[in-house]
């Protein structure tokens, strides 16, 4: 499409840097994406998209392969008769919710998840949550969010996700850390080690693993983001008191170790006292990202636009591995949330939304050692030649913190060695 | 509405994307939002091909909704048009493009663009996949097709109908059937839509017969050129010894040929009769798939291996009619559904000792500890082998033969079994050797009855695992039916020669 690409001058003091931004074919995921995570994350949590059989369709084609157990989500199709007025479709929604409840009642908290039919047709989904609600709590909850592509983008869902979460926060007056945005488990449970190495103990997590087990929100919580795309779930923590703490995303030991820091000084705890507790994991991560600098020294690398993740991934890449960001896509620059990012990222085209066609063409014209890219993009640009890494796998691996750091390294150095390795 | 937790076809524009990545020159322009995009990647994933779909999606979003999507459209079509040059251009709308009713063929017909522009109408929340390929395949043969050419060649002339995109062994299947033709001396004139250009679709008029190797997909297309053109089409689908013979007669009926005698055979009659085979006898097998692959796998189940069919079913409503004969002469109740916890309680009470299913039947199988074979879309990575592998023909004879039979366990394998049942490294506990270590044994049906005696479980105890399940069942029901309080060791031998086969 021709929507021309124009170069903006943001004014916010910091980020003073050029965006070239685009309006066009997006090659991206809706945000119903999100539920592939999110249901892992949130044991106990079901996900009932209300929408069409392509939103189905998405869902166990995007899930890669199918996941062995029966799934905790699942997929209310609207049908011709539903349309047409021949079906009340509120009675229907209460008829395919009551059948899953019956086959699922370990469920403690059900979502429906908006989708771009049920958005276009306007299905007020949240009434209906607050209308089923009545029926089925205390059992289980009902809780209603969209992840419709018309509004959301990929990791977007999971914004829209938690923010349908922080109205049933607890309360608090405690000083205590909340860290927002899905990590793996075994993340999160190194992060609250050295928190509380660090003489902060009053940790929690959202999502938390269990739905009835919350963490606590109020005007003494220092709000720490481990996910750059949580813009709409930090305007509604914010408003329920909580303090974001401004640091770079905790990618790579610098990224870590500054996140950590910022964290302490937040909580009033000195920097010396810090330093002993981060020193071994950072070195050790310095130590297994170095393992893979050989490989990425010098490379450049070129993101499409997927995850939100991009800045602060092509920041760790230049800083820590010596890549040259070429140019730097992210389907929505969040410069409040990115700033401290961008401002330790070297030069580089930084690019918002997509044409996907003008894009590519800007692609193949640098040539870019690795390619950052969706599954859509990514054997074609392999068949031009192009070296590539799928950006969804940086979505569902355990990529955060210092034992993470060499892991992430890994994930790019890979498709590199295996270009070295093949001969055939 | 309608509860799902997997599907087994996807929307009908997914049909539609399958015919035009199968063709060459043509381009789809497409009214939908950026989700849908995600349909690319089965194209590219799953398939491993080397170029995008020819798809061009307008991604409208929320904010566009005001304004006017319907510039948006138009934009995005003439731009498709400029940037990729097409022969031919089919556009239409997804699911909730459909809801914004914005008329893509009143707007793309608008454009004037100086090519074919040939519009879909695919209803979204009535229709499906298949349904949609179809529909886009015969929209575009109506479009295109041109009256029959003179030619001097007289050597009989004809098309191959159905390969395209994403389809279960399509490639290989077209290689074997082009080989099988080639020998037969009948030369083809177009291959659609897998290769096809427009221009070769303009032509379609000029061979003198039909081969339609996929009915779901090329049944709408070969119907309406048997109308217009008197092209007759073929019925027989070659799967198998059998229909492959029957499929050779029938082409050579059409084509005015003589049948040539057997020279390529298959090994599969040999391999069915060798000794080996014998273990396979009245095996339970519970078949499920699009209505052409479970049909022809019910057929070569029964008639070349030698199995009991003990379920038979498709996703297919459109051949639900043919399906329900088959199933009727099979002496089965047919299971017409797409709803997968509906399959998977059929294939548990079906109790079989095979599945023949589709990727969905394999995970069912798999949490059932049976054996499985995969015969169908909807399709997966691994259902493009590297390797040449047709289902058609009678080299797909052999790949079914190896297919059918490897998953199962070889019949000394399962003798021993029975000879020592408390082996240390092979027993209930152990993983069956074939479906890899991780894999749990059978699970015992939860005991609903609970009048077994101690010494009726202890020898139950003694039935090899794979069996086990069943054999609980069988009694259990055997007990009910006679209304026995209790199943002693003599009730567990009495179901058993009760139930015997």
């Amino acid at each position: 499409m021709s929507a021309a690409g124009t170069l903006a001058r943001p004014t916010s003091p910091g980020c003073d840097r050029p965006v070239l931004r685009e309006r066009g074919q997006h090659e991206v995921f809706c945000g119903l994406t999100g539920i592939v995570w999110l249901h892992r994350k949130i044991q106990d949590a079901f996900f009932l998209i209300v929408g069409s059989r392509t939103c189905a369709h998405l869902m166990q084609s995007a899930a890669g392969v199918m996941i062995f157990a029966e799934p905790r989500f699942a997929t209310a199709i609207i049908e011709e008769r539903d349309l047409a007025g021949l079906a009340d479709m509120h009675d229907e929604l209460d008829r395919v919710v009551t059948q899953l409840l019956e086959r699922r009642p370990d469920i403690k908290l059900l979502f429906l998840v908006g989708s771009c039919p049920s958005e276009v047709i306007k299905l007020d989904l949240s009434r209906a949550a607050e209308r089923l609600s009545q029926k089925t709590l205390p059992q289980t909850r009902i809780l209603a969010y969209t992840g419709s592509g018309i509004e959301t983008t990929f990791t977007q869902g999971e914004d829209s996700c938690l923010n349908a979460l922080v109205p049933l926060m607890p309360t608090t007056q405690e000083k205590n850390l909340l860290i927002a945005g899905t990590i793996a488990d075994v993340v999160e449970d190194q992060f609250r080690t050295l928190f509380t190495a660090m003489g902060i103990t009053n940790v929690g997590f959202l999502p938390a693993r269990r739905a009835g087990a919350l963490p606590p929100i109020g005007p003494n919580t220092q709000l720490l983001l481990a996910q750059p795309f949580l813009g709409e779930t930090l305007k509604a923590l914010e408003a329920r008191g909580a303090t974001r703490i401004d640091a770079p995303f905790p990618f790579g030991a610098e990224g870590s170790e500054l996140w950590f820091r910022a964290t302490a000084k937040a909580f009033g705890i000195p920097q010396e006292r810090v330093t002993p507790i981060i020193d071994a994991p950072r070195e050790r991560a310095r130590r297994a990202v170095a393992r893979h600098r050989d490989t990425l020294d010098g490379k450049s690398i070129f993101f499409f636009p997927d995850s939100q993740l991009e800045i602060p991934l092509a920041r760790f890449l230049a800083r820590e591995l010596g890549m040259r960001p070429i140019e730097v896509g992210t389907p929505y620059l969040h410069r409040g949330i990115l700033g401290a990012d961008i401002d330790l990222l070297p030069d580089a085209v930084l690019s918002e939304g997509q044409d996907v066609d003008r894009q590519l063409a800007r692609c193949r014209a640098e040539k870019p050692d690795l390619t950052v890219c969706g599954l859509g993009l990514a054997n074609p640009l392999e068949a031009e030649g192009l070296r590539t890494k799928w950006s969804i796998e940086l979505v569902f691996s355990p990529v955060h913190g210092f034992e993470q750091a060499g892991d992430l390294a890994e994930l790019f150095a890979r498709p590199l060695e295996r270009t070295a390795r093949l001969r055939v | 509405m309608q509860l799902t937790l997997w599907t087994y076809e996807g929307p009908p524009h997914v049909g539609a994307m399958r015919i035009v990545t199968a063709m060459r020159g043509m381009h789809y322009v497409l009214h939908a939002p950026q989700g849908d995009t995600y349909a690319d990647l089965l194209f590219t994933m799953i398939e491993r091909r080397n170029q995008r779909p020819p798809v061009t999606y307008t991604t409208f979003q929320a904010r566009d909704l005001g304004g006017d999507t319907a510039e948006l459209f138009q934009r995005a079509a003439r731009d498709a048009y400029e940037t990729f040059k097409p022969q031919a251009m089919i556009v239409g709308a997804s699911c909730t493009g459909e809801l914004i009713q914005d008329d893509p063929a009143g707007l793309a017909s608008a454009l004037n663009l100086p090519i074919p522009v040939i519009p879909l109408e695919l209803p979204s929340y009535q229709k499906k996949e298949n349904w949609g390929a179809a529909e886009t395949f015969y929209r575009i043969v109506r479009a295109l097709v041109q009256p029959k050419q003179a030619r001097p060649d007289t050597r009989p002339l004809c098309n191959i109908l159905g390969p395209c995109a994403l389809g279960f062994r399509h490639r290989d299947d077209l290689k074997e059937i082009k080989a099988l033709l080639a020998d037969l001396g009948i030369a083809i004139n177009v291959v659609a839509p897998e290769g096809a250009s427009p221009a070769d679709i303009a032509s379609l008029a000029d061979a003198d017969f039909n081969i339609v190797l996929y009915p779901e997909i090329a049944g709408a297309a070969a119907e309406f050129l048997k109308k217009q053109f008197g092209q007759p089409f073929t019925k027989t689908i070659p799967i198998g010894v059998n229909a492959t013979r029957e499929f050779i007669a029938e082409i050579c009926a059409l084509a005015g040929l003589p049948v040539p005698a057997e020279t390529n055979a298959s090994r599969l009659p040999w391999y069915s009769r060798s000794v080996d085979s014998t273990y396979l006898t009245g095996k339970r097998v519970f078949i499920f798939g699009d209505a052409t692959h479970a049909l022809a796998m019910a057929r070569v189940a029964r008639e070349e291996i030698g199995f009991t069919v003990c379920g038979l079913g498709t996703y297919t409503r459109e051949y639900a009619r043919e399906v329900r004969a088959a199933a009727a002469d099979l002496g089965v109740a047919p299971l017409i559904s797409d709803d997968y916890l509906e399959i998977e309680k059929a294939i548990i009470a079906a109790q079989p000792e095979l599945v023949l299913g589709t990727q969905m039947e394999r995970h069912i199988a798999k949490r059932l500890g049976l054996p499985c074979a995969v015969i169908s879309a909807p399709v997966h990575v691994q259902d493009f082998p590297a390797r040449f592998s047709p289902v058609m023909g009678f080299e797909g004879a052999n790949v079914l033969f190896d297919n059918l039979v490897h998953p199962l366990m070889m019949g000394l394998e399962e003798h021993l079994l029975g000879l020592f049942r408390d082996d240390f490294e092979f027993n209930d506990q152990a993983a069956p050797s074939h479906l890899g270590p991780s894999k749990q044994a059978q699970p015992d049906t939860p005991p609903d009855f609970t009048g077994w005696t101690v010494e009726a479980e202890q020898e139950l105890k003694k039935i090899p695992f794979f069996v086990r399940g069943k054999a609980r069942r069988n009694t259990e029901t055997f007990a009910r039916e006679r209304g026995l309080a209790s199943i002693s060791v003599e009730t567990l031998y009495d179901a058993k020669a009760h139930f015997g086969r």
